[in-house]
């Protein structure tokens, strides 16, 4: 038998096993990708627009900001949640219950911590780009062009990094796909509502108006709003800290999930 | 280790809460041989399988394959091995080409090679012609030859089949055989797992035979037989009582039994002379199976 050059031991976050990965979810998005862009940009825009509208007729400016603008750079925030923390929760549970993908990739030379990295950047790099369509409509409705707007799919990635990290983390938790009703819920509609997305939560009582400095998708909407009307220093490196961080810890509980779930 | 042996186990412990899927299993696989693993559902074959991915990860004893020691090396042992699943894990939304052109990129084909083993995969499923239909419009069989090539995309030295005829029908399976066969003749190194006597005597060299767990009898199928069954079994038929009567008799005689259904088989009955009326038929590896285990397949 002929002998070629043994590989040693193989290290960790290798690119060929990110590229395998990645490649799979190109090559399978060609086959699905009209539905997921639908839902993608059509929710957010139907959101912009009932409260642009439904809102907007009742109140003119808020903060200064026209409410379609207001509501137009908030809802980029709601954009990327919906094409990243869902599509990992629902994505992940059904690759690793239903379609066993997750088998046989592991099966190859994949390790779970590649896996679950290559996963979020993929759903990051989407979200980065639907995120921004909310952002266009609202130009559509009358936002001015600026120079900060090129940001927004940078804010959108790292925002959407980490809610894919959640989305893979709440799947490798859920015993069944029914508990992420308990997630949607509890956690995920609280969050997009105290987010300033859809009014400023100064109106809120101190409470929650500290709790939402917890949240990370206050901070996108933040980040966002600031650079398309204009960065406000420190407080946006707070929030770019803040999405930063999100994103690191997300990242490692998910990876800590998904091994939990993939090996026995 | 022996530079031989293309899987070596030693003392494997797998457990699942209180149960031992995997039960002080030793395990060789030399480099050219096709390997089964023959026990029925529950045995640990499957565990077994998912050890030497490390997908599993024993509780104690040691695993080495291609000479890479796991769980540490499973990485550089996963790239050099190929792995066709019990439970088909296509992706069913693809084409064909499109899973295989996947997997030439999760194994780290180069680049330009990659078209080629595409090709080469394609050939060996033969399913060129339906290279741009949709996995799920495949039928049973295709879909088996399909998991195997993709097996193989990477022209492993050493490929893993986990039951790779399972519920399919027999013209399928002896298709199957024949691909199987063509590869050990190639001198790619094979294990299997099967609970299909069958399979296990017409493809390996050496059968492990598992229960609970544990190994509880190895070597080449037809050594297997004679040593254990010897050569001709005795199948009488009978009412009940007469069965246990021709059951005592040859317990008398020193000769082993198995009951089979509605009749009874008498183990070793080589040469004419014994006093019974019956059928006589050859040893085969489920006599061995039955007289070692207690268990019936299937």
């Amino acid at each position: 038998m002929a002998t070629r050059a043994e590989p040693g031991k193989l290290g960790r976050l290798e690119r060929p096993a990110l590229a395998g990965v990645l490649v799979r979810e190109i090559v399978n998005f060609s086959s699905y990708w009209r539905s997921s862009t639908f839902s993608s940009t059509v929710e957010p825009t139907i959101y912009l627009l009932a409260f642009g509208f439904g809102f907007g007729s009742l109140v003119s400016t808020i903060g200064g900001y026209s409410y379609v603008e207001f509501v137009g750079t908030g809802t980029v925030a709601t954009a990327v949640l919906f094409s990243s923390a869902f599509p990992a929760m629902f994505g992940t549970f059904v690759k690793y219950q239903f379609q066993r993908t997750y088998d046989a990739i592991l099966a190859a030379p994949v390790d779970t911590e590649e896996l679950v990295t290559a996963e979020a950047l993929w759903i990051a790099t989407r979200a980065s780009v639907y995120g921004c369509v909310p952002m266009f409509v609202a130009m559509v409705f009358g936002l001015d062009p600026s120079w900060g707007m090129l940001t927004v799919p940078l804010i959108a990635w790292v925002s959407g990094f980490g809610w894919a990290c959640f989305g893979i983390m709440i799947a490798g938790f859920a015993s069944s796909i029914e508990n992420f009703n308990y997630v949607v819920s509890a956690v995920l509609t609280p969050l997009f509502l105290v987010a300033g997305t859809f009014f400023p939560i100064e109106g809120l009582p101190e409470w929650a108006q500290v709790l939402a400095k917890f949240n990370p998708l206050y901070h996108c909407v933040e980040l966002v709003r600031h650079a398309v009307f204009g960065f406000e220093g420190w407080v946006d490196v707070a929030s770019v800290g803040a999405l930063v961080l999100f994103g690191l810890v997300m990242w490692r509980i998910a990876i800590h999930a998904m091994e939990r779930k993939l090996i026995d | 280790m022996s530079p031989e042996l293309a899987i070596r186990l030693r003392g494997v412990v797998k457990h699942y809460g209180p149960i031992r899927a995997v039960d002080g299993l030793d395990l060789d696989v030399p480099l050219g041989t096709c390997v089964g693993l023959l026990g029925p559902n529950g045995a640990g074959k499957s565990t077994t399988m998912r050890l030497l991915t490390a997908q599993a990860i024993a509780d104690e004893g040691e695993l080495a394959v291609l000479g890479h020691k796991l769980p540490d090396d499973s990485k550089a042992a996963r790239a050099l091995c190929g792995v066709s699943p019990q439970l088909d894990n296509l992706d069913v939304t693809l084409t064909v080409e499109q899973n295989l052109l996947v997997f030439a990129y999760l194994y780290r084909v180069p680049r330009s090679e990659r078209r080629e083993a595409v090709e080469r995969s394609l050939e060996l499923a033969r399913l060129g012609d339906r290279r741009d239909m949709k996995v799920d419009k495949l039928s049973g069989g295709m879909r088996r030859r399909l998991l195997i090539a993709r097996a193989l995309v990477h022209q492993p030295r050493l490929i893993l089949l986990d039951e790779p005829t399972v519920g399919l029908d027999p013209q399928v399976r002896q298709e199957l055989w024949a691909l199987i066969d063509a590869l050990r003749s190639q001198g790619t190194t094979i294990l299997m797992s099967t609970h299909y006597i069958e399979e296990a005597q017409r493809l390996a060299d050496t059968v492990l035979i598992m229960s609970h767990g544990k190994g509880v009898a190895s070597g080449p199928p037809a050594e297997l037989v004679t040593e254990h069954a010897g050569h001709e079994v005795l199948e009488v038929y009978g009412p009940p009582e007469r069965l246990l009567e021709v059951q005592a008799e040859a317990a008398e005689a020193g000769l082993r039994t198995r009951r089979t259904g509605t009749s009874i088989s008498i183990l070793g009955v080589d040469g004419d002379g014994y006093p019974v009326e019956g059928e006589r038929r050859p040893a085969n590896l489920e006599d061995v199976f039955v007289l070692l285990t207690g268990e019936e397949i299937d």
